[in-house]
C-alpha cells in the first residue's frame, strides 16, 4: 500500500519493542463483541490509475460550467481564477500545515491571515475581520447570534432579499435557543419596509446587498433606523466582487458584515468548500466568533504574528465560548487573499466594472426577448427575469441544449406559485457576448 | 489545544551568527506585508475591456479608494513563496500533533478534486447535469456508513465542530418530537473544547464527567449522573488520552436506559477504522473528520469536512440536503426541502450541499486504501504510537499505564525540578526539525504532551524522532533550563509575545503603522 511506509519486518521489530506478540494485543480494550475479525464489505485497495479512472468516469457525467454558456449565480459565481492562485495554495507548506498554534513555525499562515483580515476589513469598510468562517451562510447565522449577545436582545429581522439558504441556516442556529426570527416575505420587487419591523426588542436586521434577487439598495436609512432603536445592521454580501464598485456596507452604516468569499480564488466545486468572511466594528471584537490573528514581537524584537484573543474561543472557554467553531476555511482564505493581492486596487475595481457592464449588456439583450421581463433597475452582476413560463421548466429545456440558463427561484423557494416564473441570471467576466446571444435565442425559442 | 502555556516573551539569549544588511539568513527571508509592497498602478491581472454601456448601480458607486495595494504577478508569487517557507508542514517532517491526525495528504486526491467535472460545477445546476456528483456523494456516504456500521449519514457539516452541532441538533429534535424537554449534556473532563461549546449552542447545560485513574470515563460516576434530565452524552472514543473506552457498551446501556442518546466525537476514528464499527458500540451519532482520518489536507486551519453518521433512532431527524437514489435506475436526487413524509429533518446547516471538494478527496483516499488498507491504517497508527510510547516511557512519564491507541500521552512529572516546562520541550523540538506535539491537552493531565505520529511515518523516521526526544529530555534533566527558555533558536521567529498581542490587539495593517516605522 503506497501510503503506508511500515514493512512487515518493521512491524515485527516494533511489536517486539512494544512487548506484545501481535497487533491484536494492542486492541484488547475493545469489547470482544465489537471486534471485527474480517474486512468490512467494501472494495480492496487500488492503484492510482484505477482510482483516477473510476472517479474520472463520475466526473465525466457532470456538465462542467466552463464547457457551456453558464449564467448561474444565487450565491456562487464562476469567475476566472489566475493560475498563480492554484499553484500557490498547493505549496506543501500551506496545504499540509495545521492551524498555526505554534507561531514560530507558522509565520507563513499567520502573516497571510493578518493580510487577509486587513483585505476583508478594507473591502467591507469595517474596522476588523476574523480569519474566516465555513461559508457565507454559517457566517450569517453567527452574526445573528453575535448581535443578540451584543444587544442582549432576542429578535432578529431577516430581509426577504436574503438568500434562502442563509435564512435557513440562521433558522437552524436559533432553533433551540430563545432568539426568535421575524422573516420578511420573499422580495423580488425590492419593496419591503424593514424599518417598520424594528422595535425595542430587535437585536439586528439582516439584509443582503445586492439582494438574492440581484437588487442593489442604499441601506443608509435602514442603518439609521436600526441605530435609533438600539439595534444593529448586519449586511450580507454573497458576491464580493461587487465591493470593487459599490459603496461598502461599512460606508452605509453596517455594524457587522458577513460575506461569501468564493468569488475570489475558489472554484464553484458544487457548493464547497467556500470561505465565510466576517467583519465588524473594533468595539465589538470581543464578541466575534472564530479565530483572529494579531501582530506582536518575538523575543528578539522582530515583528511576528500569533492567534490572539482566544479567550473568546472554545478551546479556552469551552461552554462559555462565543462559538464552537474550530477548523475554519484556512486554505480558501489563502486562495481568496492571493487572488485579491493579484487584483489589487486597480484590478478589483476593473473586475467589478467588467462584471457589471457584462451583466448590463446581457440584461439589455434579454429584455428584447418576447416573454422576458427584466425586473431589476439597480443591480451588480445578477438580476431576476420574469418569464412567460415556469422557470424550472425553461432551465431544463435549455440544459438539454447545452446552456445553463440560470437558477430558477423555485429551486430555493419551493411551493411558491408567485415565484415560479422567476429566473436568476448572473454574468461575470467569463461570459462572452456570444454566450449572451445563445441564451437569448434559446430563451426566445423556449418561450415561444 | 492549550489553555496553559500561553507565553510571554522568552528569556534566553539571542541566537548566534553575524548580522546581514537585509536581515535575511540565506534561504530564510522575510517578506513585508503586501500593504508595504504597494506600487500604485501595478496589477497582477490583465482584463479585457468589456462592453461599453452606462452603469446601472442606482447611484451606489463607491466614492473613495479601497486601500488595496498594487503588485505585479512576479512580486505576488515571490511574496507567497517566501511566506510558505516560514511554515512547518507534514511534507517537511514529523507532525505529531495529538488529536489532529496529521497524516500524509496524497496528491492523487488533489488531482481528482480538480477535474473540471467536479471543481467546475455549480451547486444549483439542473440535477440532470450533475448526476456524477450526486453519485459520488452517495458513494462516499456508503463508505462512511459501512465503515461505521451506521444506517444513515448527513454529509453537509463543514468541520468536526459543525458535525457535533449537527449530531446534537438531531438529538434535541428527537427529544422534542416526543415532547421530552431535557436540559443536560454530559461531557468528560478530557473532552475537546468544542464538545461543551456545541452543547451550549444547542441550549443544553453541560455537566462534566470525571475520569477514573486509568484515564477513562468513571463508569460508576457516570451511572450516578444519568437521569431523565440527561439528553445525551458526548464521548470521544478512543478518548483524548489516546485510550479506548473499555466500558463503552455499558456507557451506552446506561445512557439509553434513561432515554438519552450517545454522541461520539469521531476525531480519533483513525485508530479503529476497519477494526471497530461505532455502530456496534451503541452509538447514535458520530461525526467523522474527513480532514483527519481520510487525509484531506488541513490547509493551515481548514477547510475541513465533518459528515455525521446516525443510528436508526436519529436518522429521521438528519438535516437537509441529502441524496437519494431514485427507483428504477432513474439516477440520483438531492432532497433540498423538508419533505412531506415520515422524516423530520431539523433544518439546514450550511449553504448548498456540503464540502464537495473534500468528499472527492476523501473518496479517492478510501478507494486507494480499500477495506484492507484502511484496516492496516488503524493498525499501523496504533503500532506507531505504541512504538513511540514504549521507546520514551523510560525517560518521560506516561500518563496512564498500559498500551495506548493512536496517540501516546505523557504528563510533565518527568520534568519536575528541572525548571523546564512542557512548553519548553515543545519549542526545543522545533529546533530539532519537528513540529511540537499537542501540549497542555487533555486538561485532565498535568502539563500534557500528546504525541500522535499517524500511520504514515516510517520506522526510520520514528527512530529519528525518538532519538531527538530522548536527547531533549536528557538535556532538560541535566539542568540546562536556560537553553530551553530561549528555544527555539533556529525557527523563522523566536518565542512570540502572546500577552502583548492580546493586551494591545493589532488585528489589521493600518497605514499609520507604516508611517511610524519609517
Amino acid at each position: 500500500m503506497r501510503y503506508l511506509p511500515l514493512t512487515p519486518e518493521d512491524r515485527r521489530q516494533m511489536l517486539a519493542r512494544v512487548g506484545v506478540s501481535s497487533i491484536d494485543d494492542l486492541f484488547e480494550d475493545v469489547p470482544a463483541a465489537a471486534r471485527l475479525d474480517g474486512l468490512v464489505d467494501l472494495p480492496l485497495h487500488q492503484g492510482e490509475l484505477a482510482v483516477e479512472r473510476e472517479l474520472g468516469a463520475l466526473a465525466a457525467r457532470n456538465v462542467a460550467a466552463g464547457s457551456v454558456p453558464s449564467f448561474l449565480g444565487a450565491g456562487a459565481y464562476r469567475h476566472h481564477v489566475p493560475a498563480t492562485v492554484d499553484h500557490l495554495i498547493q505549496r506543501s507548506e500551506f496545504l499540509t500545515a495545521y492551524t498555526p498554534y505554534q507561531p514560530e513555525v507558522s509565520q507563513g499562515t499567520l502573516q497571510m491571515l493578518f493580510e487577509f483580515q486587513t483585505q476583508v476589513a478594507l473591502i467591507t469598510g469595517m474596522e476588523v475581520a476574523n480569519a474566516s468562517m465555513y461559508d457565507g451562510a454559517t457566517a450569517c447565522a453567527e452574526a445573528a447570534l453575535m448581535a443578540c449577545r451584543l444587544t442582549r436582545r432576542e429578535k432578529v429581522v431577516l430581509s426577504g432579499g436574503l438568500h434562502p439558504h442563509y435564512r435557513d441556516v440562521t433558522k437552524t442556529s436559533v432553533k433551540f435557543g430563545s432568539v426568535h426570527l421575524d422573516i420578511a416575505e420573499p422580495d423580488p420587487d425590492g419593496a419591503e419596509d424593514l424599518a417598520a419591523r424594528i422595535d425595542g426588542e430587535t437585536a439586528c436586521v439582516i439584509v443582503q446587498n445586492p439582494s438574492f434577487f440581484g437588487r442593489l439598495k442604499d441601506l443608509r436609512a435602514l442603518a439609521d433606523a436600526c441605530h435609533a432603536a438600539g439595534a444593529l445592521l448586519v449586511v450580507v454580501v454573497t458576491e464580493v466582487v461587487s465591493l470593487g464598485l459599490v459603496a461598502s456596507p461599512g460606508e452605509m452604516g453596517a455594524d457587522i458584515v458577513v460575506a461569501e468569499g468564493q468569488s475570489l480564488g475558489v472554484p464553484l466545486g458544487f457548493g464547497g468548500p467556500y470561505v465565510g468572511l466576517f467583519a465588524c466594528r473594533q468595539k465589538h471584537v470581543r464578541q466575534m466568533p472564530g479565530r483572529l490573528c494579531g501582530e506582536t514581537v518575538d523575543q528578539d524584537g522582530r515583528r511576528g504574528y500569533v492567534l490572539t484573543l482566544s479567550t473568546r474561543e472554545q478551546h479556552i472557554r469551552r461552554e462559555k465560548a462565543t462559538s464552537n467553531i474550530c477548523t475554519n476555511a484556512g486554505l480558501c482564505a489563502l486562495a481568496f487573499s492571493i487572488h485579491m493581492t493579484l487584483l489589487g486596487e486597480a484590478g478589483l475595481t476593473e473586475l467589478a466594472s467588467l462584471n457589471h457592464r457584462t451583466a448590463v449588456a446581457l440584461a439589455d439583450r434579454l429584455a428584447r426577448v418576447p416573454g422576458v421581463e427584466v425586473m431589476a433597475d439597480a443591480f451588480f452582476n445578477e438580476f431576476t427575469l420574469r418569464l412567460a413560463k415556469p422557470a424550472a421548466q425553461v432551465v431544463e429545456t435549455l440544459a438539454g441544449k447545452g446552456i445553463l440558463a440560470g437558477v430558477p427561484v423555485s429551486r430555493l423557494y419551493a411551493n411558491r406559485p408567485a415565484l415560479e416564473n422567476l429566473l436568476l441570471v448572473a454574468a461575470t467576466e467569463c461570459n462572452t457576448e456570444a454566450d449572451g446571444d445563445r441564451l437569448a435565442s434559446a430563451l426566445e425559442e423556449a418561450l415561444r | 489545544m492549550l489553555n496553559e502555556g500561553r507565553q510571554t516573551r522568552g528569556t534566553g539569549t539571542a541566537a548566534e551568527g553575524p548580522d546581514t544588511w537585509t536581515g535575511a539568513r540565506a534561504l530564510d527571508q522575510d517578506t513585508p506585508l503586501i500593504f508595504e509592497q504597494d506600487s500604485p498602478g501595478a496589477c497582477g491581472v490583465d482584463l479585457p475591456d468589456g462592453p461599453d454601456v452606462a452603469n446601472r448601480l442606482g447611484g451606489l458607486e463607491r466614492k473613495g479608494a479601497i486601500g488595496l495595494p498594487g503588485l505585479a504577478e512576479p512580486e505576488v508569487m515571490r511574496h507567497y513563496v517566501r511566506l510558505s517557507r516560514q511554515n512547518y508542514a507534514i511534507d517537511i517532517g514529523v507532525y505529531p500533533l495529538g488529536s489532529c491526525t496529521m497524516k500524509h495528504n496524497p496528491r492523487l486526491n488533489e488531482k481528482v478534486a480538480r477535474m473540471p467535472g467536479f471543481s467546475d460545477i455549480h451547486p444549483l445546476q439542473p440535477e440532470s447535469t450533475v448526476q456524477g456528483a450526486l453519485e459520488l456523494m452517495d458513494r462516499l456516504g456508503h463508505w462512511l456508513k459501512t465503515l461505521t456500521g451506521m444506517p444513515a449519514v448527513a454529509l453537509s457539516p463543514a468541520a468536526g465542530a459543525h458535525g457535533e452541532l449537527c449530531g446534537l441538533m438531531a438529538i434535541r429534535a428527537a427529544h422534542e418530537a416526543r415532547g421530552d424537554a431535557r436540559k443536560v449534556v454530559l461531557v468528560p473532563e478530557s473532552a475537546h473544547g468544542t464538545n461543551p461549546a456545541t452543547a451550549a449552542m444547542c441550549g443544553y447545560a453541560v455537566k462534566s464527567i470525571p475520569a477514573d485513574e486509568t484515564g477513562r470515563v468513571d463508569l460508576a460516576a457516570l451511572e450516578a449522573m444519568v437521569d431523565e434530565d440527561v439528553a445525551a452524552i458526548m464521548l470521544t472514543n478512543p478518548n483524548t488520552c489516546g485510550l479506548f473506552e473499555r466500558d463503552i457498551i455499558r456507557v451506552a446501556e446506561a445512557v439509553h436506559g434513561v432515554g438519552a442518546y450517545f454522541y461520539c466525537d469521531g476525531a480519533n476514528f483513525n485508530a479503529i477504522v476497519g477494526r471497530v464499527r461505532p455502530g456496534d458500540l451503541g452509538i447514535d451519532a458520530m461525526h467523522i473528520n474527513l480532514h483527519k482520518t481520510f487525509s484531506t489536507p488541513h490547509g493551515g486551519g481548514g477547510p475541513g469536512s465533518g459528515p455525521v453518521v446516525f443510528s436508526d433512532a436519529l436518522a429521521p431527524f438528519a438535516p437537509i440536503p441529502y441524496v437519494i437514489e431514485r427507483k428504477d435506475g432513474d439516477g440520483f436526487h438531492l432532497v433540498e426541502h423538508v419533505p412531506d413524509s415520515e422524516v423530520q429533518p431539523f433544518g439546514r446547516m450550511k449553504g448548498f450541499h456540503g464540502q464537495m471538494g473534500m468528499f472527492t478527496r476523501a473518496l479517492a483516499y478510501m478507494m486507494s486504501h480499500g477495506s484492507d488498507g484502511l484496516r492496516q491504517v488503524a493498525e499501523d497508527a496504533v503500532l506507531n504510537a505504541n512504538y513511540v510510547r514504549a521507546s520514551l516511557a523510560d525517560v518521560m512519564s506516561q500518563a496512564f499505564d498500559g498500551p495506548c491507541m493512536h496517540e501516546a500521552l505523557f504528563d510533565d512529572s518527568f520534568l519536575k525540578g528541572t525548571g523546564v516546562s512542557t512548553l519548553d520541550i515543545a519549542k526545543a523540538m522545533i529546533d530539532e526539525g519537528f513540529h511540537p506535539m499537542t501540549m497542555y491537552f487533555p486538561l485532565v493531565v498535568h502539563g500534557a504532551l500528546l504525541i500522535e505520529p499517524t500511520e504514515t511515518e516510517s520506522k526510520d523516521g520514528l527512530d529519528r524522532f525518538i532519538g531527538a526526544m530522548r536527547h531533549i529530555v536528557e538535556r532538560a534533566k541535566s539542568g540546562d533550563a536556560e537553553h530551553f527558555a530561549g528555544a527555539p533558536y533556529y525557527a523563522p521567529r523566536r518565542r512570540l509575545d502572546e500577552t502583548l498581542a492580546a493586551r494591545k490587539p493589532i488585528l489589521r495593517f493600518e497605514p499609520a503603522m507604516q508611517d511610524a516605522a519609517e
